[in-house]
């Protein structure tokens, strides 16, 4: 970046002397921070509990083997009622997310200066709040079950699918648009052929992707009530029951597997 | 015929694409549009059907005054005006019957073009026109599949099939290889001698622009600073379009090229 003559000969240096200093200065801030909070973290640790973790480890384990396999008979609903929390979930949020998504694009927004900021708002609330946090309040809204954590998966999914669908709308190719004005067809025409067209494998792409993540989400709705396998883990670790609870964890393990695959197996036909 | 009265666009960036242009394509001319790049051969075409929206002045197609339309008239004019492009701008991801038949929206309506009901007549003038263009075997195929001379013959079908009394073609040619270019040149040439366009082509390669065209506009920094026949481009006259350069092998190679060209491609 930076070249003085020196004898004759040009000078290449990356940085100059005080951009040097400040990168110095900078590592060695986030050192001491990182010192500063480990010492923190070590005094308020009673490391009396943490000696005997690896026993703790091996007794909890042992407890857990054998799996009790016949507890499985009263898995198999729970795990059909977190795989179509998961799907419905995702369904619920696509359909309010492509709206949301072209509004806040760019290039599409009905209104850069009143719209565009009203969907990026839906977007970002959408998107801060965890789904175990809207599966919480939804809980106490409309009672605990399958609806709550539904809805809890749509309502986080919204900002997620919209904003990776609006990233991608801005991206298109704007001379097809164009070319398509051109022929003297409707704004809704445009859309249609112009713009669907490009975004297409991006939203299938997103669509498959989100499920995949709900899959894994709506595992743990359970915990705070909103419905799923995640009651069963809930009920089973409060009456120390860590045979059932190791199960839970090999099914919860097995279905986001086979959720993993079908979805790259989704992803790759059609990308 | 087209006219164009003192047009002028000036971007918001305070570049004055066109100072003031004055020109008259009768019907049936093909007209070739010459001249450095940022000189404004894409801002004046797509300043004709409102692409890009003129700062001032007016643009006559026949006796509709273009500049002064409403948004739905517009569509129904714009219908009038087929546009072919230097990069093919075809939806990549549909058929190329789709491509072709897009050309056909402004004459759809939504639903219909929505589940691809496209009227018979419209139908059967795609795959005409695909034949003509020598690609009725890959109506099927999606656009992406083809190749640049291939695409830009699609580009061209989507163009005529809206059956349009002028068109604007920008830099058809620049992304092809020099066969192919003379290629895609003489067929719209052809085309438009066999339906009685008008046409404005864009395009920075002087040799073709001689080799196809009658009439030539020299464009330089938004004004037309020549509009003679292709044998009036001496090397004064490109100097004054283009700059100071060597330009007497380019006139030499010209009168070389024109006699290879066969004549009926020229009318």
């Amino acid at each position: 970046m930076v070249a003085s003559q020196k004898d004759n000969s040009k000078v290449w240096q990356r940085r100059t002397t005080l951009q040097q200093y400040s990168v110095w200065l900078s590592w060695l801030i986030g050192l001491s921070i990182f010192t500063y909070c480990w010492q923190l973290i070590s005094d308020k640790t009673i490391w009396m509990f943490v000696m005997d973790a690896t026993t703790q480890a091996s007794d909890l384990a042992e407890r857990m083997i054998p799996p009790k396999w016949s507890y499985m008979a009263n898995l198999w609903e729970p795990v059909w009622d977190t795989i179509n929390i998961a799907t419905l979930g995702t369904a619920i949020a696509l359909v309010f997310a492509v709206p949301v998504a072209f509004c806040a694009a760019r290039n599409t927004t009905p209104s850069v200066y009143f719209v565009r900021p009203i969907a990026l708002f839906v977007i970002v609330s959408s998107r801060s709040i965890n789904s175990l946090i809207w599966a919480l309040m939804l809980v106490t809204i409309i009672g605990p079950g399958v609806l709550a954590g539904t809805v809890a998966i749509g309502l986080r999914s919204i900002g997620f699918c919209a904003k990776l669908l609006y990233e991608a709308i801005e991206e298109i190719d704007p001379s097809q648009v164009e070319a398509i004005t051109a022929t003297g067809a409707s704004k809704g025409q445009q859309l249609i052929y112009g713009i669907v067209p490009q975004i297409l494998p991006a939203f299938a792409g997103i669509s498959v992707f989100r499920w995949d993540i709900n899959i894994r989400e709506s595992t743990v709705l359970g915990l705070v009530g909103a419905g799923g396998i995640g009651l069963q883990l809930d009920a089973s670790i409060s009456t120390l029951a860590w045979t059932q609870v190791s199960l839970i964890l090999l099914v919860i393990l097995g279905t986001v597997i086979v959720s993993e695959w079908v979805s790259a197996r989704i992803r790759h036909s059609i990308i | 015929m087209l006219r164009l009265d003192s047009l002028v666009k000036k971007y918001k960036t305070g570049d004055m694409a066109l100072k003031s242009v004055n020109l008259e394509i009768p019907n049936g001319q093909v007209l070739a549009l010459i001249g450095p790049s940022g000189a404004g051969k894409s801002t004046l075409i797509r300043c004709v059907n409102r692409l890009v929206e003129p700062t001032s002045g007016n643009v006559w197609l026949g006796d509709v005054e273009l500049t002064r339309l409403g948004s739905s008239s517009l569509r129904k004019a714009r219908r009038k005006m087929g546009m072919i492009f230097q990069e093919y701008a075809l939806v990549e991801r549909l058929s190329v019957m789709e491509n072709v038949l897009s050309g056909r929206l402004g004459y759809t309506g939504f639903w219909r073009s929505f589940f691809r009901k496209f009227p018979q007549p419209d139908i059967d003038e795609a795959f005409h026109l695909l034949e003509r263009v020598g690609l009725d075997h890959m109506a099927n195929k999606r656009a992406d599949e083809l190749s640049g001379g291939q695409r830009q013959r699609v580009g061209i079908c989507r163009a005529l099939i809206q059956n349009p009394e002028i068109l604007l073609i920008d830099e058809p040619t620049a992304s092809l290889d020099p066969k192919t270019s003379r290629q895609i040149m003489r067929l719209i040439c052809e085309l438009c001698e066999e339906r009685q366009l008008a046409a404005i082509i864009n395009i920075h390669d002087v040799l073709l622009a001689q080799m196809f065209s009658k009439r030539i506009i020299g464009l330089q920094l938004g004004e037309v600073v020549y509009d003679g026949p292709p044998d009036g481009l001496t090397p004064e006259v490109l100097t004054r379009i283009y700059g100071e350069e060597d330009w007497e092998a380019t006139v030499e190679r010209v009168d070389e090229d024109n006699l290879d060209a066969p004549a009926d491609i020229l009318g």
